[in-house]
């Protein structure tokens, strides 16, 4: 097995997803490379479509059954430095690797929570299937975690999921997923759809729960708020790529790539001033035939000749901030206009 | 400020469920004022939509009065009724359910132009409904017109939503969440759009959301209205209500928000609540709603007055009211301490 940075718990290389369907294979994932180093917060940001979810199924083989990986490797390195490819994990190791290596916390899951079982029930069926089978152990480990998501830990562990409100199942489902304690969580889109006071909550105890349990996260959004706040790294995934990826100041106050630069003009801000906007043109490209060359070139404002030719690679430029364009030096110009 | 197009007065609304009564909207009071910019916020359940179908007349309150252009609504008849009624349209939240999938985009907006006898003859509506998509931008209009909405993107469909209410020519239009399904990157078109055709149309947009910044933008130059529970708990002047909230509630809601400035928003001081339970509509609290998870509570008070939206003592310039009965005393607010 290839060799990984001792302080990489998780490195992608080449990874590429179709899914197979009616109208044609989906490019859903397209020469996906990244790291995500021990206690790091990843945040993937990308518009409804682009690809984030899939990307982050395939870290723990959840893809539905019309997808393929066609390329590519997902490498995991234990706490003892041993390495394997989850890709080429035999089924046991698999359901292994899951809850115990890695978490994910679902879109919407706090929905998809079985309303016949009591939360207690949950978290020792959880347990047991991975060989702890000591209930008394289990719950007090249960009611701590409880505690450190905020909520009255003795009341929520008895209840059924009915009885909890959205923001109470889904800091209950971030409970259950450190339970085995995993060195990865992934949450997708773990704010959407939870009102602005439960969002700040979840964001205060996801914090907190980093940093007194140090696993890693990679989370998906498509609220860049939420990246500022919470992410180490952010990742813009625009058709199926990583287009640009980087430290998260870097991302937001010096982006490279004309897609990222775009979006963080078209947000509004709270602040006292007036905010001037401008969207991007067009409408993000379908996957089953996607533009040739850069894929945002019918959408760029930055656009060169050889745009819709060549495909161009995700190249280092400061550091580890990397962008995928021919043009990276006019969204500096540009930059420098706007102020 | 412009004359009022629209007023709600003392609006209730309740739905039945199990028999027991859930009260949605309470006394809620506010007025359109003509081509003004004015959003509706809150969270999720907090009564936006419900607001929204009463001001369209799609929805009776339960008691309380609609005015429009000055009228009771309730004694309009005949044409004053049909007036009332084009010239008040909503674009509803969910832009899939909203379009008949089996239509066709000209099919969908001639309907609406001949019902209303705008137009005589196929060559007639043709014309206008070209004209109506080239006003929400759906061009070139010849790509659009004869597609069925599964053929469009989001946010094509929601401009086709948008060109469908105007087609009765209305003064007044009530957009719930109108690009909040639509991706980021092209959202700030739509809503531009939608801000042009005030000039454009001369009308009225009441824009509906939950989300701040997005009203802080639409309503930079006109008003933001602030909904808990069923209950207008402020509403003001944008660039006011923005730099200096003075409901509780606004307060901790603006402080909560993230923002995409990662050291202004790890700076940010977030406002504790004392409670996060949001309470049932069937269980609401005595007095003020809000005070069981208000930091700066004041016992005795909030807990037992239920305070009235109303113009706080302090406040000279008149142009933010308020429901919160230490804010309007004019009193400094203190974090509450059991
Ligand atoms: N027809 C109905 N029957 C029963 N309850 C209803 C009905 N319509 C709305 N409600 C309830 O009224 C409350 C307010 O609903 P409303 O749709 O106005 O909220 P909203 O502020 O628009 O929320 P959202 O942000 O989720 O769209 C909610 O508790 C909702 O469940
Ligand atoms: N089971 C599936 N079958 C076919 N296409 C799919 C399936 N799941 C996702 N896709 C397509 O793959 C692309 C990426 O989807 P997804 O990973 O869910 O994006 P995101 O999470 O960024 O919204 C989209 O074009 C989507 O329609
Ligand atoms: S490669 Fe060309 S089209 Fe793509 S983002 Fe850069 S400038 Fe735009
Ligand atoms: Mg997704
Ligand atoms: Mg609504």
């Amino acid at each position: 097995m290839g060799k990984m940075k001792d302080d990489v718990v998780l490195q992608v290389d080449d990874l590429s997803i179709v899914y197979h369907t009616i109208r044609g294979d989906v490019k859903a994932t397209n020469n996906v490379s990244f790291e995500l180093r021990k206690g790091e917060a990843m945040a993937l940001i990308g518009e409804s479509g682009s690809g984030k979810t899939t990307i982050s199924l395939s870290l723990i083989r959840k893809l539905p059954k019309n997808a393929e990986v066609t390329q590519g490797q997902v490498l995991y390195q234990r706490e003892n430095g041993e390495v394997q490819d989850i890709l080429q994990l035999s089924n046991r190791q698999l359901r292994e690797f899951r809850w115990q290596d890695c978490a994910m916390v679902f879109q919407g899951a706090q929905n998809a929570f079985n309303p016949v079982l009591k939360v207690s029930k949950q978290f020792e069926d959880t347990a047991r299937a991975h060989g702890w089978s000591d209930k008394k152990a289990v719950r007090q480990r249960s009611l701590e975690l409880l505690k450190l998501v905020r909520l009255d830990p003795e009341r929520v562990y008895d209840a059924y999921p009915h009885e909890l409100s959205g923001g109470m199942k889904q800091r209950t489902l971030l409970a259950l997923s450190v339970l085995l304690s995993p060195q990865i969580v992934i949450l997708d889109e773990p704010t959407t759809a939870l009102d602005i006071l439960t969002q700040r909550a979840i964001i205060d105890v996801l914090n907190d729960m980093q940093e007194k349990l140090n696993f890693s996260i990679i989370f998906i959004s498509h609220d860049l708020s939420l990246a500022a706040e919470m992410a180490d790294v952010v990742a813009t995934v625009y058709a199926g790529e990583i287009i640009e990826i980087g430290p998260v100041n870097d991302m937001f106050y010096e982006s490279l790539h004309p897609y990222t630069f775009g979006l963080l003009a078209a947000v509004p801000k709270l602040d006292h001033e007036q905010d001037v906007l401008t969207s991007i043109k067009g409408t993000p490209p379908n996957l089953i035939n996607p533009p040739s060359g850069c894929k945002f070139h019918p959408r760029c404002r930055f656009v060169l000749d050889r745009c819709n030719v060549d495909v161009p690679a995700l190249t280092e430029d400061l550091g580890s901030h990397l962008a995928a364009c021919w043009n990276k030096e006019a969204v500096v110009e540009a930059r420098k206009e706007q102020v | 400020m412009s004359e009022p197009i629209m007023q709600l007065e003392s609006i209730y609304r309740s739905f039945k469920k199990d028999r027991t009564d859930i009260p949605v909207l309470q006394d809620v009071n506010f007025a359109v004022n003509n081509l003004e910019f004015l959003c509706l916020v809150g969270e999720s359940g907090c009564g936006k939509t419900t607001t929204g179908k009463i001001l369209a007349g799609l929805l009776p309150p339960s008691s309380g009065k609609i005015y429009f252009e000055g009228q009771d609504i309730t004694t309009l008849r005949g044409s004053a009724r049909n007036h009332y009624r084009r010239s008040v349209q909503i674009i509803h939240q969910d832009p899939y359910a909203s379009l008949n999938p089996t239509h066709t985009i000209y099919e969908m907006l001639s309907f609406p132009l001949f019902h209303h006898k705008f137009v005589r003859g196929k060559h007639q509506a043709r014309e206008r409904v070209w004209e109506l998509l080239e006003l929400v931008d759906l061009t070139p209009v010849e790509d659009v017109i004869d597609k069925y909405p599964y053929q469009l993107s989001g946010g094509q469909r929601q401009r086709v939503s948008i060109a469908r209410a105007l087609t009765t020519n209305p003064s007044v239009i009530v957009a719930d969440e109108s690009v909040s399904m639509v991706d980021v990157s092209i959202r700030i078109g739509l809503l531009q759009m939608m801000m042009n055709l005030r000039d454009e149309l001369d009308v009225t947009i009441v824009f509906i959301t939950h989300d701040l910044a997005l009203a802080k933008y639409f309503a930079w130059e006109g008003r933001i209205g602030v909904m808990y529970l069923g209950r207008l708990v402020e509403i003001g002047k944008t660039q006011e209500l923005i730099a200096t909230p003075r409901h509780p509630y606004t307060k901790v809601l603006l402080s909560a928000i993230p923002e995409p400035d990662p050291e202004k928003t790890r700076a940010k001081r977030h406002i504790q609540l004392r409670s996060e339970d949001i309470p049932r509509l069937t269980e609401l609290p005595d007095g003020c709603t809000f005070h069981p998870r208000c930091p700066w509570y004041v016992e005795g008070v909030c807990d037992v007055d239920v305070p009235r939206l109303g113009i706080p003592a302090n406040d000279s310039n008149n142009t933010v009211e308020v429901a919160c009965i230490p804010v309007q005393r004019g009193e400094e607010l203190r974090l509450y301490e059991s």
